[in-house]
């Protein structure tokens, strides 16, 4: 329609019509987003806003899935906390550094101070932006 | 140059100053950056990520031989500040990521922080030391104790200078307040008091006192099947410690005053803009989901950010916003496949400039917009090593819609959606601000002539 406009008048669109025709294709690509989405995922619920979308939000928190997509569950849950420490473990096996040489004169020779013991943490890295390229 | 004004004869230029981090494309998602904070000088520039550690840059002291040069930032002090936790009754991991770090105003040497991850707040203590006790009559140089019968003399320990030492102490940890995810931290202007926000509740703390909080606004509902929004950001009115905000996921925002009721479960200001119900999409509630709001510094206006814009607000006017300013309106029609990869959930902050005159915030492909409230002006700046001299001025970068586009411009579906900008901070008086992408922090100044 806004077509044959344009061809009626091609040298003379006034200020209203073309924010009037600006103002449909501003709503349309919403709505045709939503269409495509619609026909992706038919079983997506109509209200995003819904509690079990929040539900979700609420458990999940700072990561940002709200996908409301039946049967993803992104919540990666642990049995306990054994579970839990296995996991860890796990990850962290590649990034143990071996132990220095420091450590074994701690225990037994004498009785250790806090300058002695390592630190607790040591697989710890130091944050990249502390250390490296400063410009 | 006085921030702002400069503006009124030329658009503000400008420069590439410094940046932090390393450059390696697999950087490890510890080292991504997930918040930015000047401290009330602009002396020192605090960043947590998601590894739970606190960098705290300092700037250095400009000297005459390089009037050009401006102070630049250095490493002052880095720290772990939280670690991840295990919840036992939900079987769940408490991330370490820190979500909010917030200054205290300095009240004496040493420097304050809050530092917050999902659900624990910290204070911190930043202070110096540049002298040592040396001369002990019990311990030897290294620390060891000395056996006793071999001390034959006493002597007076004395103070002697060291190198300087910065070190980080936790002084308080606020835990166990909070069901949900913490998103927001505020001090108030008391300088007693601050607020931690989670998804449903809000909490008032003494800094003296970590056992106890006050619980000011309670959204959870009776029946959670009625839940219909959370709140999203709160903050504390910079002047009057008796009112704060907080903005909820349907886009609007409440204004509560903690003198009326205990509780502020009723809103003194509710804002909100009508929306026409004729433009109602799926995605229309998703998309004014506010991701931050931010008072300015005269405390008279409020900023909110939701997906596609940046509005600002009259406390006096809570009908709808006095201005509105198009962040990636582009992005409306690709709002699907942002859905598809919970791009449209990522949560944007804004910054107001020293003088209120200026609003900024991040977006996509380590795009950052300014806009000027006062000329309407607004430019779009990138943070990319490609731009990386020193004082090299920022080329103004421009998105195409469709159609033709120019030699510089790139198009919508060009755009890196894994690159996005979502903390920013602007010095409290000066023209430097600080941009986080991913894993570097970038630092641009305004051009000094």
């Amino acid at each position: 329609m806004s077509q044959k406009q344009e061809e009626e008048n091609p040298a003379e669109e006034t200020g209203e019509e073309k924010q009037d025709t600006q103002e449909k294709e501003g709503i349309l690509p919403e709505r045709a987003e939503e269409a495509k989405l619609k026909a992706k995922y038919p079983s997506l619920g109509q209200k995003p806003g819904g509690s079990d979308f929040l539900m979700k939000r609420l458990q999940k928190g700072a990561v940002n899935c709200l996908r409301a997509f039946p049967g993803v569950d992104e919540i990666q849950k642990y049995f306990d906390s054994g579970d839990y420490n296995m996991a860890k473990a796990k990850m962290k096996n590649k990034q143990l550094p071996s132990a220095g040489p420091d450590k074994n004169l701690v225990t037994g020779d004498h009785i250790p101070t806090p300058q002695d013991l390592p630190q607790r943490k040591s697989s710890l890295v130091t944050s990249k932006l502390a250390g490296g390229q400063v410009e | 140059m006085i921030p702002g004004i400069g503006a009124l004869a030329q658009d503000t230029l400008w420069c590439f100053s410094q940046v932090k981090g390393t450059i390696e494309i697999g950087a490890t998602e510890a080292d991504i950056i997930s918040t930015v904070e000047f401290n009330h000088t602009g002396e020192l520039l605090a960043t947590g990520d998601k590894g739970g550690r606190v960098v705290i840059f300092q700037r250095e002291q400009e000297s005459k031989n390089q009037v050009h040069r401006r102070g630049e930032y250095n490493v002052y002090s880095t720290f772990q500040s939280h670690e991840p936790e295990f919840d036992y009754l939900k079987s769940l991991e408490i991330e370490e990521k820190i979500n909010k770090i917030r200054w205290l105003p300095q009240q004496n040497a040493a420097y304050f922080l809050l530092s917050t991850n999902d659900k624990t707040v910290k204070l911190w203590k930043v202070s110096e030391r540049d002298k040592r006790p040396e001369g002990y009559n019990l311990k030897d140089e290294e620390g060891r104790l000395r056996d006793p019968a071999t001390i034959t003399t006493l002597r007076v320990p004395v103070l002697r200078p060291m190198d300087l030492m910065v070190e980080a102490t936790p002084r308080r940890v606020f835990a166990n307040a909070h069901t949900y995810h913490i998103n927001s931290i505020s001090v108030n202007s008391d300088y007693e008091t601050y607020m931690s926000a989670d998804d449903l509740r809000i909490n008032l703390w003494n800094f003296e006192i970590t056992n106890q909080s006050f619980n000011i606004v309670d959204i959870k509902p009776a029946n959670m099947e009625e839940l219909t929004e959370v709140i999203t950001a709160a903050e504390f009115h910079p002047h009057h410690c008796n009112t704060f905000v907080y903005s909820s996921s349907k886009g609007t925002i409440r204004l509560c005053d903690m003198r009326a009721s205990a509780l502020c479960d009723r809103h003194t200001k509710f804002f909100e803009e009508p929306e026409d119900p004729s433009n109602r999409s799926f995605f229309s509630e998703i998309i004014s989901s506010i991701s931050d709001v931010k008072f300015s510094h005269s405390g008279r206006y409020i900023m909110t950010r939701d997906y596609l814009t940046v509005k600002v607000w009259d406390l006096n006017m809570e009908n709808r916003p006095i201005e509105t300013y198009q962040v990636h309106d582009y992005l409306r029609s690709k709002l699907c496949s942002l859905y598809e990869n919970d791009c449209i959930f990522d949560k944007f902050e804004c910054v107001w400039n020293g003088s209120d005159s200026v609003i900024m915030t991040g977006s996509y492909n380590n795009f950052f917009r300014m806009f000027d409230r006062n000329t309407k002006r607004d430019v779009t700046l990138e943070a990319s090593r490609e731009n990386s001299k020193p004082r090299a001025i920022l080329k103004p970068r421009k998105v195409c819609v469709g159609g033709k586009r120019r030699k510089d411009e790139i198009s919508v579906d060009s755009l890196d959606f894994s690159k996005k900008i979502l903390h920013t901070a602007w010095h409290p008086s000066e023209n430097i601000i600080a941009v986080a992408a991913t894993n570097n922090l970038y630092i641009f100044q305004d051009k000094v002539n």
